[in-house]
């Protein structure tokens, strides 16, 4: 890129050649006014109100759809500019009813400035305003309020719909002066390709897309936003929480575009998924078991009970008897405090949370691989990759707005993807190549593609040779499977198989992501290594645009992971069983600590059953619902003598407890997540902590020094700066820093900019290390008793147990209920019916559910999401574990299906 | 819905070129617009089953051709009739009372302008000029022009193409 002189109003400037000068002033907060214009759309030049005017050259010009070149000199206001662009908003006000007194934006409208700063008169031409009718397809629909009579046809939603969310939902419809936006066939946006992402809701420059819910909550103008990170999944978006001062309550959620990760997008939950705080279902003061019900107790009454009985099983049993279960959901600082609670306090390593039931495979192979588990890269190369690899991860519901980054790359023409899934998920409807292997044959297709890499010589030898290890062991293995015998595992046609190779390999680079479907299986660690072998075997690791990059589901589960709320490791994967590590962590905590390896979620259930753990702390998670085979979690959990659970509602975990105690949820209170790329990110305190809840570190900290600690932090930065003390790759990290924008670690020191691609010149293990991996059939394969393949997952609406996204009204409108999703000859074999009920089960146990008919499905799988507790899908799953990471098989087990 | 047979559009999207389409073998967008006539011109108009078929099948989102039948006049989302009146509304026809021609249509049809009669025979519709002043008053059925008409004769005219004849 080269840089051209330009001039604005007199003023000399520099700009890159070819820079939007509309995105430039608004950059150099030069004032322009503009209706059509967002940063995140192709330009329009619809609203005429951006004319300015060139030097030396008649007439006025639109700033939005001229571009910076070399000597380029413009005036953005004088008379004549300011004459037109009058008269222009008085013809758009002509088609805009000016109802201001009582329309939500009223203070916060772009028009309504423009028409004020301009002095354009409403009525100066007769109003050609377009009534509302019964076919606006907003009607009788949810959460998004069109009004046409307020509408400018500015095109923002129909473009942000189209170009950014990819969805298409929305167009104009009619010509002229009688154009309206609409679905087709005004249909409901709940019947159309809409995802409800509400970016038109963010985008609309007037009140006529507003969110229902949020109407006469209070104007846009009088809300107080507070910049947060979503609490959902990975990515980390960045949300402004909308809240009425007056009332404390939120309003509503916008993003800003231009943030990072996300640019101002959101997806259906970040949008509408918060109305959980201000549930009355909330926590808001401490129970304690009495009888088969609980009473309410005071703070210092239910900390001095737990600190008791602690210390009695502690004494009485030894500290290994003892074990906590910390929360993806949560914060870095109170996964800290949460593992230096178990660690320093209680004596012992059993501390771990459900990164087991995701990532642990991912952890375990990619640190034997490369030497870190993380993602390789960032979120913003998914724009411009050549080559994207997707298998097992269903990108567009579980991690939306990563998603929408790749269908976007691949609609401009910038990427070939390629999806392996065995569900025709909705990235399939885009993708070049979608190769619908059976669940559990992923090491048998990705061995066939890398036999012919090798095979076809399109490997990169020279990578191999500087940068990797044990290669020929790996090909070995490797040219045990090719196509043809890969064919007969997958299902997948051995041609298929060689084209993918030849794409992939062919690529200046091309990038693997990967999620559950990789990682949710007896032979996890085994899929993960393929992945890595692929992407050494081809030299993309190391470099922009390549890499393996696990998507990670919670919001914090790559914190979690960080923080050691691992049974193995300490904050920054320092392993407890190295003398030199364990001797740090001593010193740093001044305390003894255990340099014995704790236990995994699934062995703590089973040792909670065998009365091995008498005592479990759990902060927000649900094992009931979430764990595989819960009928044996739910064993262990009764056999407990005394269960603690924290967390922001009575789950169906906490109805078991012994003691409840109430945690605020994020909108109450500071803290950090670290996202799917690495990134530490700022939560911030929005609304006033409902009831006496209480963060989760402050309750932990409370126990603690029941127990005998002196832990005095100040606030939640100080603990970061503990962490930063003790984990060098969180070594540069501190409040300060991040407030802005997040950094990736590693972040070594305060001077470190943080690291977008990892492995670059050296893997963090040295040398990236091949790993021979022959093909294993899943744990439990179908047979004539149990003939179908179960897999389990999420959907874009909801998320995991259900306990936040089914408390908000949007969600549980758009999916109120399970659903088992059949293939349609395997349901006419069975004379089943979209919506009936019919009964699914397993060796382990059985539910009810409704039938839905997909095509997304292959013939003998089905699926089912585990977001429903009428429905609980892990009653069926197996608690089979990968040998290594111990992640239980959630992605395939064998049911039967029967009417009923 | 009705069943409306498919086949017609699966045979005219099965015979698109490879130069219409995109390297993922999605149907570029650019060629909505001839696609549409040719479904229209077999059958008759565009049914929404076949333009749902049509967008899943060419990966172009149904918005986007809803937006474009709706932009043009010459697509048609309802059924038409076997006929189209096509009455001029232009100058000439206009100072030679061609209102008093179009409202004829109207009362004999018993339809308005824009409709089709029940028995699915007629369209009427109106057009801004048919481009034939010289013999204004003026409609057409189809492909045939009628001039110089007097509203007497329009009853006359319609029942014969009623009856199944033509001109």
């Amino acid at each position: 890129m080269s840089t051209v002189n330009i001039r604005i109003n007199g003023l000399d400037f520099q700009a890159e050649a070819g820079e939007n000068i509309l995105k430039y002033t608004k950059d150099h907060e030069i004032p322009i006014p503009h209706l059509c214009f967002d940063q995140r759309l192709t330009p329009g030049g619809a609203c005429r109100m951006c004319i300015v005017q060139i030097e030396g050259r008649p007439g006025v010009h639109t700033a939005c759809t001229m571009n910076a070149t070399e000597g380029l000199s413009i005036i953005t206001e004088n008379d004549e500019i300011r004459r037109l662009r009058k008269s222009t908003l008085e013809l758009i006000l002509s088609e805009h009813k000016t109802n201001c007194t009582s329309c939500d934006k009223e203070g916060a409208c772009q028009l309504q400035d423009y028409a004020y700063e301009y002095g354009a008169a409403e009525d100066k031409f007769p109003s050609i305003v377009t009534k509302n009718s019964a076919d606006n397809y907003t009607e009788g629909g949810i959460a998004i309020s069109y009004d046409v009579e307020k509408c400018i046809r500015c095109m923002r939603c129909v473009k942000i719909c189209a170009e950014v969310q990819q969805c298409e939902a929305l167009t104009f419809m009619g010509r002229s002066g009688e154009a309206i936006v609409s679905t087709p066939f005004s249909m409901l946006l709940t019947d159309s390709s809409c995802e409800m992402c509400g970016q038109c809701l963010d985008t609309c420059p007037t009140g006529a897309l507003y969110d229902k819910e949020a109407a006469g909550k209070g104007r846009v103008r009088k809300l107080k936003l507070t910049r947060t990170t979503c609490l959902y999944c990975g990515v980390g978006c960045q949300l402004d929480l909308n809240v009425n001062p007056q009332t404390g309550k939120l309003v509503k959620v916008t993003s800003e575009a231009g943030v990072i990760p996300n640019d101002g997008n959101t997806c259906v939950k970040g949008r509408f998924g918060f109305d959980f705080i201000h549930r009355d279902e909330r926590l808001t003061t401490p129970l304690i078991r009495e009888g088969d019900g609980f009473r309410e107790a005071s703070w210092d009454e239910a900390i001095e009970l737990v600190a008791k009985k602690f210390s009695e099983i502690k004494k009485e049993s030894g500290s290994d008897s003892l074990a906590g279960l910390s929360s993806a959901k949560s914060g870095n600082e109170d996964n800290y405090i949460m593992q230096k609670f178990i660690r320093s306090i209680v004596g012992t390593n059993n501390v771990d949370h459900c990164a087991r039931l995701c990532h642990a495979s991912t952890v375990t192979g990619l640190v034997r691989a490369f030497g870190s588990g993380a993602m390789t890269n960032s979120i913003n190369e998914f724009s411009n990759t050549p080559v994207i690899f997707v298998i097992g991860s269903n990108t567009s519901e579980c991690h939306p707005v990563m998603g929408i980054k790749i269908r976007k790359a691949v609609a401009e023409g910038k990427t070939t993807l390629i999806v392996a899934d065995p569900r025709k998920i909705s990235l399939t409807d885009t993708a070049h190549f979608h190769l619908q292997h059976k669940p559990g044959s992923d090491v048998a297709l990705i061995n066939a593609i890398m036999y012919t890499i090798i095979d076809e010589h399109l490997s990169d030898e020279s990578f191999i040779r500087e940068r990797t290890e044990n290669y020929d062991s790996f090909r070995e293995a490797v040219l045990k499977c090719p196509p043809e015998f890969a064919e007969k595992v997958t299902g997948v046609k051995a041609e298929d198989i060689r084209k993918v190779a030849r794409a992939y390999a062919g690529a200046e680079s091309a990038s693997i992501v990967y999620s559950m479907g990789i990682t949710q299986h007896t032979t996890g660690t085994d899929n993960v290594l393929s992945l890595a072998n692929l992407a050494m075997l081809t030299g993309n690791v190391g470099k922009a645009f390549s890499g393996v990059n696990p998507l990670r589901g919670q919001n914090n589960v790559q914190g979690a992971c960080d923080m050691g709320a691992l049974p193995n490791v300490y904050p920054g994967y320092q392993n407890v069983a190295m003398p030199e590590i364990h001797a740090k962590f001593e010193k740093a905590w001044k305390t003894e600590l255990s340099d014995k390896v704790g236990l995994t979620v699934v062995e703590i259930m089973d040792k909670a059953r065998s009365k091995e753990v008498r005592g479990l702390y759990v902060v927000g998670e649900n094992p009931v619902l979430s764990d595989p085979d819960s009928n044996e979690v739910l064993q262990g959990l009764k056999n407990l003598d005394f269960l603690v659970v924290q967390d922001l509602f009575l789950t169906e975990t906490a109805e078991l407890a012994h003691v409840v105690l109430p945690a605020c949820s994020f909108a109450e209170r500071d803290g950090t997540f670290t996202n799917t790329e690495r990134r530490i990110q700022r939560y911030r305190r929005a609304v006033d902590p409902v009831g006496n809840s209480k963060p989760d570190w402050e309750i932990i900290c409370s126990i603690a020094n029941k127990m005998g600690a002196s832990w005095a932090y100040f606030d939640v930065s100080e603990i970061m700066d503990e962490i930063a003390l003790v984990t060098p790759i969180y070594g540069g990290i501190n409040y300060r820093r991040i407030d802005d924008v997040g950094l990736q670690w590693p972040c070594v020191d305060n001077e470190h900019e943080g690291t977008a691609v990892l492995h670059k010149g050296k893997f963090t293990r040295g040398l990236g290390k091949f790993h021979a991996v022959n093909f294993m059939p899943q744990k439990e394969l179908p047979d004539g008793d149990y003939p179908f393949i179960l897999s389990t997952g999420r959907m874009l609406q909801h998320w995991h147990t259900g306990t936040m996204t089914r408390k908000s009204k949007v969600l549980d409108q758009i999916v109120p209920k399970s659903y088992l999703e059949i293939n349609a000859s395997d349901a006419g074999r069975l004379g089943i019916v979209t919506g009936e009920e019919i009964s699914v089960s397993s060796r382990r146990g059985y539910i009810c559910v409704d039938a839905k008919i997909s095509e997304r499905m292959a013939e003998g799988v089905v699926f089912l999401t585990f977001h429903f507790k009428e429905s609980p899908a892990n009653v069926l799953t197996i608690a089979a574990l990968d040998p290594l990471a111990k992640i239980p098989e959630f992605k395939a087990c064998a049911v039967k299906i029967a009417k009923l | 819905m009705t069943g409306v047979n498919l086949d017609p559009a699966k045979n005219i999207l099965t015979r698109i070129e490879m130069s219409e389409k995109q390297t993922n073998g999605k149907i570029k967008a650019a060629y909505l617009i001839p696609l549409l006539q040719d479904i229209q011109e077999s059958y008759g108009y565009l049914p929404r089953e076949v333009l749902e078929y049509v967008s899943n099948f060419s990966g172009i989102a149904l918005s986007r051709i809803f937006g474009v039948i709706t932009f043009y006049e010459q697509f048609y989302l309802e059924p038409q009739g076997k006929h189209t009146i096509k009455c001029c509304r232009g100058t000439a026809c206009h100072v030679k009372n061609g209102q008093k021609i179009s409202d004829t249509i109207s009362e004999v049809l018993k339809v308005n302008e824009g409709e089709t009669t029940d028995d699915g025979v007629f369209t009427f519709e109106t057009v801004a000029c048919l481009g034939t002043c010289f013999l204004a008053p003026v409609m057409m059925i189809d492909d045939e022009y009628f001039g110089n008409l007097t509203s007497n004769e329009i009853s006359k005219i319609i029942k014969r193409y009623k009856e199944g004849g033509t001109r």
